[in-house]
């Protein structure tokens, strides 16, 4: 397969890995933004193959884990009521709020619906006028544009029964929280591509400059993050911090800029919760007052219900890499992808769950031959 | 209204009277599954189905198909159910002889669906062997099921010379596959999403019994053999690898999946490793006899594609390993769900 096939090819990599162990002379700490990126990294043991003393530590960029307790809390609530078919990618579908998740609700008698774009919701909504379809958004800077040109659909063809639960966030300034932490050990980040073919590289030039720290965009497949990580141990050895492309196949310096009109039109920034991190100020986007009949948090009047976070998980200390996830003793024991404590194990590109599922002794399986 | 006369064929479909024991479940009887299925145990008629069995163990399968959409490329809940459960017995070593039907129809469900469903069971049957000798039909209020759930039960003789068991796996077997994987799976996911994929793709139901035999005929020492359906083959390698207690290392490299499956597994975030097959297997084959058994397979249409692709080891003992396309080496976890698609 074209652009796939050559990413994970063997021979590159080999070469990169022996690229960078003829370069890199310390020890350097980089971090792989991305959720996506974490989950390529430990399915491929990337980080296994670097010159020792060289880490990765995981960063923030899993959406689905960072989404804070009470906007699962508040879906499931608008899920429950009269009338709602509430839709959601699938991977939202099992992550737990406070009590439950939504494969749950649905089970004892919501309309959850998984779709694939919020489009097809909208269309969803077109097609049953007597329902209130509300579309969970979730995501980062990547699948804002989509939403936001749902709503801006809906308010076009005036279909009033679609509305957004926008749960929105950005990583610049969750990266920025993280830089400027107390005890941060990262000295190179892997931008997340997705993001950045949407926004562009501005943010991360302003990021790189404030805290001198060299920033490469990077894809998702090996060759891709192996390449990431020999630009960035380059700039260090050499002193530099600057923001590069490598992931120049889908991201242009200036980004999309259609898209960042769309969502701007739309959404605008608030400060917002991140599981794991706490508040963070300016680091969300939320729906417009003037797209209000389309907000779910005002049409349902749930914007009220919030929870605080249990204070089991130490997602904050693997996300500043102080620990790695099988360092935690809850790791594989109380916390696991089907009964999480916190943010990292939800889905399956947290950090944790990526290495529940790539890096762990394998449970017992139980022998059951063909059901289906 | 969901009422609809029997007495109009052209658009009949099931109603609660079909369910009742009555007249009209005589009918159906008589107007479908007798003369699809027809054989000396079914037209006796009695409450239990009497045959006879040749020498050997018995060996014993149930299994319950609700798959949805009804049907779709390459076959329909009816040949699912009839193959799932001969593929549960040719597995084991077993010769298929045997079905029982039990159908659960939802009120409304056309008569011409059935009928098809019906008439594909009966092909599939008669493709494997097995007669379906007895059998039972529920109805259901609409809204109660989703059109017609089907439970088969199989009955099959094993020889005595034939040992096949999880547990008898032994550390240096090699993992024989007898095709690409994924294709029912996908074919179902971009039927419900209407998804037009390139290619043709189509589900890979079918039987399993004339590879069964011809890898037992070729390497008489086999240890055991599975059909990967839900779970894909990780789950079934994660079983035998808990059975045995042994480790299981794959190379993902050799395994072969189409273009197709591997294009909508990355459009949909999915592994083609945990995807569902209904026509796919493994044999684990002790070293010296894996190349006749790889051989036998390929030699039949089913098994074209078959392929090594890992061995058993005394490392990582209940766990599966593979080694990744850049050469490192990771588990290959059983899922504890479906898997769902991801956001980005």
């Amino acid at each position: 397969m074209r652009y796939i096939d050559e990413y994970r090819d063997q021979e590159l990599a080999l070469g990169l890995m022996n690229r960078l162990r003829a370069i890199a002379q310390h020890p350097w700490v980089l971090m792989e933004v991305c959720g996506g990126q974490t989950h390529t990294l430990v399915r491929y043991g990337i980080d296994k193959l670097l010159p020792a003393g060289m880490e990765m530590i995981h960063g923030p960029g899993c959406p689905v884990c960072v989404t804070p307790l009470e906007m699962i809390d508040r879906a499931i609530a608008i899920a429950g009521m009269p009338k709602v078919i509430l839709a959601s990618y699938g991977d939202m579908m099992r992550v737990p709020g406070s009590n439950h998740d939504l494969l749950h609700a649905r089970a004892v008698g919501a309309d959850v619906r998984m779709v694939y774009s919020p489009l097809d919701a909208l269309e969803m909504a077109r097609q049953n006028p007597e329902r209130e379809v509300v579309f969970f958004a979730v995501g980062f800077e990547t699948t804002a544009p989509a939403n936001a040109a749902a709503v801006y659909q809906a308010r076009r063809l005036g279909i009033g029964n679609f509305s957004l639960l926008a749960s929105h966030v950005l990583v610049p300034p969750a990266l920025e929280a993280l830089l400027q932490s107390e005890g941060n050990r990262v000295q190179g980040l892997i931008a997340p591509g997705h993001v950045c073919s949407i926004v562009g590289l501005n943010a991360y030039e302003k990021l790189a400059k404030r805290f001198a720290i060299p920033i490469v965009v990077g894809g998702f497949e090996p060759v891709d993050l192996m390449e990431a990580i020999v630009m960035l141990t380059e700039q260090l050895e050499e002193g530099r911090a600057v923001v590069e492309n490598q992931y120049s196949r889908s991201v242009r310096s200036d980004g999309n800029r259609n898209a960042v009109q769309m969502v701007e039109s739309v959404l605008e920034v608030c400060d917002r919760n991140w599981r794991g991190m706490g508040r963070i100020p300016k680091s969300g986007l939320r729906m417009r007052a003037e797209y209000r009949a389309w907000d779910a948090e005002y049409k349902f009047a749930v914007a009220k219900m919030t929870v605080a976070e249990p204070s089991a998980c130490l997602a904050a200390e693997i996300l500043q890499g102080h620990r790695k996830p099988d360092g935690c003793p809850a790791f594989g024991r109380e916390c696991t992808p089907e009964h999480p404590l916190g943010a990292p194990m939800v889905s399956t590109e947290g950090a944790c769950s990526a290495y529940y599922q790539y890096r762990r002794l394998a449970e017992p399986a139980v022998a059951m031959g063909g059901l289906r | 209204m969901t009422f609809c006369p029997i007495a109009q064929p052209a658009n009949a479909c099931i109603v609660l009277g079909h369910g009742s024991g009555g007249r009209m479940s005589a009918e159906l009887m008589n107007e479908i599954f007798l003369p699809a299925f027809r054989n000396a145990a079914l037209e006796e008629r009695n409450d239990q189905a009497m045959v006879r069995v040749p020498e050997g163990r018995i060996a014993l399968s149930t299994d319950s198909f609700v798959v949805k959409p009804l049907f779709f490329p390459g076959g329909n809940i009816g040949e699912l159910a009839v193959y799932g459960t001969v593929n549960d017995l040719a597995v084991g070593g077993a010769i298929p002889r045997f079905l029982t039907a039990g159908f659960i129809l939802e009120e409304g469900l056309p008569m011409a669906t059935l009928r098809s469903i019906v008439a594909a069971m009966a092909v599939a049957a008669e493709r494997c062997g097995v007669s379906i000798v007895t059998g039972d039909t529920k109805v259901v209020e609409k809204g109660s099921g989703d059109q017609i759930f089907v439970t088969t039960t199989g009955v099959g003789v094993v020889p005595e010379t034939v040992q096949l068991s999880a547990g008898s796996v032994q550390v240096g077997d090699r993992v024989v596959l007898s095709g690409s994987l994924g294709d029912h799976g996908i074919t179902i996911l971009a039927q419900r999403e209407g998804m037009e994929l390139e290619g043709d793709l189509k589900s890979d139901a079918g039987s399993l019994f004339g590879l069964c035999q011809a890898v037992l005929q070729a390497a008489p020492g086999t240890h055991a053999m599975r059909d990967l359906t839900r779970g894909g083959l990780s789950s079934a390698l994660n079983e035998i690898a808990a059975s045995a207690q042994v480790g299981i290392t794959v190379d993902e490299a050799t395994i072969p999946v189409s273009k197709t499956v591997r294009g909508a597994c990355e459009l949909f975030g999915l592994d083609p490793m945990y995807v569902a097959n209904e026509g796919k297997m493994v044999a684990f084959v002790p070293e010296l006899q894996a190349e006749a058994a790889l051989r036998a397979m390929q030699e039949l249409p089913e098994g074209a594609a078959a392929r090594i692709v890992g061995h058993v080891t005394n490392r990582h003992p209940g766990m599966v390993t593979t080694r990744t396309r850049i050469g490192t080496e990771r588990i290959l976890t059983m899922l504890a769900q479906d898997q769902l698609p991801r956001i980005c």
